[in-house]
């Protein structure tokens, strides 16, 4: 892959969205890209809609700024969709992945006419019955990497359990959890 | 063989720092150079680094506080932003006028008001005559390497003064990017033992540092300070070059890109350069003869060799990530214009102000620049040369 | 420039800015001793050794540290620095110093 994916989180403060987009750039760096993962940064609030970027290229690239045109969306709440206009920009080529325990039939007609590809996971469910909480931005992780196939799933996998024993090496009760949460979601994530 | 590795610029400031290993950090805690201290506290507490770590309780005093270090002949650090490095300001000039190779990790952000925690360079350029070096990153690759060149910089015998390694707030302190790092034993050699000739922890030669000076002296102390800041051009070069060897990446006092034949142009200092430089390869593809030049090193201001590499050109645009409120353009722009006064077939110049507090610079911004100078070059008509970019009618 | 250490006679007026040691530092210890400060005197202790009882009074009260002392006993002033304040006048409980007009 030499052409550069981007990719625009939407979740609310604390859903772990710019976590998620710094641990998709490790993984992507980890499989020999060049990346970048970063958040747009405003008072942190609690609840308040925030938004992350990723871009991910085979090739050096310099850019610094966020990003208008992505190639997808991944939304981490599903009430976002009503609030921010989350296909705004988005690449009819691409897909918007969206947390939410409805089909992906469903969502359509919240997402502004968009006709590229809805995906859909639900993380809620995935996150409490892996890890008893709602942690919802490891399983869009998931998601995410399954849809886009910006690496391969097994190298994926094998990247986050590295990255995991890293960044949990004091509470390793924990990386089971998330392991089972991104496998998942990879599978279960519905796209159409 | 360097080391591949991903990280924020704030991680990779405190990663030089702590290869490094300064003898003092002190610092006091501000969105967005926080990380800094708190990376590197961790490291002190962890001995990782054999460094005192002082947690005072303001910026005046962190910067006093590396102000007896470096006197007493110690290396010291500390790291800023914002209104941090404003109440630094009085220690600022006492620092770079007692000559003290203080090195200052700076991640930009604008200035209140209204109250914002994003990147500009309004801190760090109304610090741009306090006599201390300033180096500007692009990304966080060179802020890592210009930390390391900082204190062999700052303490090189020609030129003694205190070095701000600057980069933008949060879109590079906080942004993830491949870099690649040295060994720590390269970084140690390279960085050697600093071993001023004059410090006061030596009971063999007693000294008196920092004494009131009337205008019977005043001035030949300040010419000083100012032949320094001349030598300190070379001592960069010379010390980029060493770099180079140890680490494949060369630096200038700035950098050209595309530059050769470009009849178009944009000077632009930090992150956005990046985005310049991806907007000029975009219209290159379309046959646009255009190129930027991103400045390094503002102080000391390479004026003589922009006028050379602008010399060609036959209009530029001159981006200020800050205001002067001079009402008649940014400090890049003054001193761009400067150098380029007096060389025949001068370049037709204007000035933009963009970025403030935040204001997100991405390509379409840059072609829109570009555009401007062609209509400057198809008319011959300048029009106004102080403007304001992305900004709302 | 100089890096090395400047001798402090080096400092005058007419010393050029590459001559003078960087940021002003004073590069030698107790040299308020090299300055005269004796020529800034207007008026002048004068000390009667038959009243004196070497009670020692004198000597720490003196800013300028201008009334020596030897085997115990206090000498006739430093008249290079002494300045003229007449503070050693005033604690002198024997009446052994007097101030007068300076008459250079």
């Amino acid at each position: 892959m030499s052409k550069m994916v981007e990719i625009r989180w939407h979740g609310r403060g604390g859903q772990g969205a710019k976590t998620a987009a710094l641990l998709l750039a490790d993984a992507a760096f980890s499989t020999g890209k060049y990346v970048q993962g970063f958040p747009e940064y405003g008072p942190e609030r609690m609840g308040a809609p925030i938004t992350a970027y990723n871009r991910i290229s085979g090739e050096r690239f310099t850019i610094h700024s966020n990003i208008y045109e992505p190639d997808y969306v991944v939304v981490i709440d599903e009430t976002l969709l009503s609030a921010v206009d989350v296909t705004k920009g988005l690449k009819e080529s691409g897909a918007i992945i969206i947390n939410s325990e409805k089909a992906p039939d469903q969502l359509r007609d919240k997402l502004k006419g968009y006709k590229g590809r809805v995906g859909v996971v639900d993380a809620r469910k995935i996150s409490e019955e892996t890890l008893g909480r709602y942690f919802p931005n490891t399983p869009m992780l998931g998601a995410v990497v399954k849809v886009s196939e910006i690496m391969s799933e097994e190298e994926f996998i094998v990247d986050m359990e590295s990255s995991f024993k890293h960044k949990f090496a004091d509470k390793p009760h924990v990386i089971d959890g998330n392991m089972k949460a991104i496998k998942r979601s990879m599978q279960e994530v519905q796209i159409v | 063989m360097a080391i591949r590795d991903r990280l924020s610029g704030n991680e990779a400031v405190a990663h030089a720092l702590k290869q490094i290993g300064p003898d003092v950090m002190a610092a006091f805690p501000i969105t967005p150079s926080t990380e800094i201290p708190q990376y590197f506290s961790a490291y002190a507490s962890n001995g990782e680094v054999d460094t005192e770590f002082v947690a005072v309780e303001s910026e005046h005093s962190a910067l006093s506080a590396c102000v007896g270090v470096a006197a007493s002949g110690g290396r010291a650090v500390t790291a800023t932003s914002s209104c941090g490095l404003a109440l630094m300001w009085e220690m600022l000039y006492v620092a770079s006028s007692m000559r003290l190779p203080i090195v200052l990790a700076v991640v930009n952000r604008a200035l209140t008001g209204p109250i914002n925690i994003n990147n500009d360079h309004s801190d760090s350029m109304g610090a741009r005559d306090s006599g201390w070096i300033q180096l500007y990153a692009e990304n966080n690759q060179e802020v890592y390497d210009n930390t390391i060149m900082a204190y062999r910089i700052g303490e090189h015998p020609d030129v003694k003064l205190p070095v701000m390694a600057c980069q933008d707030g949060f879109i590079t302190s906080h942004g993830i990017e491949n870099i690649e790092l040295l060994e720590s034993d390269k970084v140690t050699s390279f960085i050697g033992t600093f071993n001023p000739d004059v410090r006061l922890l030596n009971p063999k030669h007693p000294v008196s540092m920092g004494p009131y000076s009337n205008a019977s002296y005043y001035m030949e102390w300040k010419c000083q300070q100012a032949y320094a800041m001349k030598q300190a051009k070379q001592v960069i070069l010379d010390i980029s070059k060493e770099y180079a060897n140890i680490s494949g990446r060369e630096y200038g006092l700035f950098e050209e890109y595309k530059m050769e034949d470009a009849e178009r142009a944009i000077v632009i200092i930090g992150s956005s350069a990046g985005t310049a430089k991806a907007t000029v390869d975009s219209l290159r593809e379309k046959g646009e003869k255009v190129g930027l030049i991103k400045i390094r090193v503002f102080r000391p201001f390479p004026m003589d060799e922009l006028a050379k590499a602008l010399g060609h050109v036959k209009a530029v645009a001159v981006m200020d990530k800050a205001e002067s409120f001079s009402a008649c353009g940014g400090p890049l722009f003054a001193e761009t214009r400067s150098a380029c006064y007096g060389i025949p077939n001068a370049p037709k110049m204007i000035n933009y102000v963009y970025g403030l507090g935040g204001r997100d610079v991405h390509v379409g911004c840059i072609a829109h620049v570009y555009s401007d100078l062609e209509k400057i070059i198809k008319t011959g008509d300048i029009g106004e040369t102080y403007r304001h970019l992305s900004v709302r009618e | 420039m100089k890096n090395d250490y400047v001798p402090i006679a080096n400092f005058n007026e007419l010393a050029g800015w590459k001559e003078i040691f960087p940021a002003g530092a004073v590069c030698e210890g107790g040299t308020a001793q090299l300055f005269n400060t004796g020529d800034w005197r207007t008026m002048i202790p004068s000390y009667a050794e038959e009243k004196c009882k070497h009670c020692m009074l004198c000597v720490p009260a003196c800013p300028d540290a201008s009334i020596p002392i030897k085997d115990g006993k206090r000498q006739d002033f430093d008249f290079k620095h002494c300045k003229g304040c007449g503070v050693c006048y005033k604690v002198c409980p024997f009446g052994a110093i007097t101030l007068g007009k300076e008459d250079k």
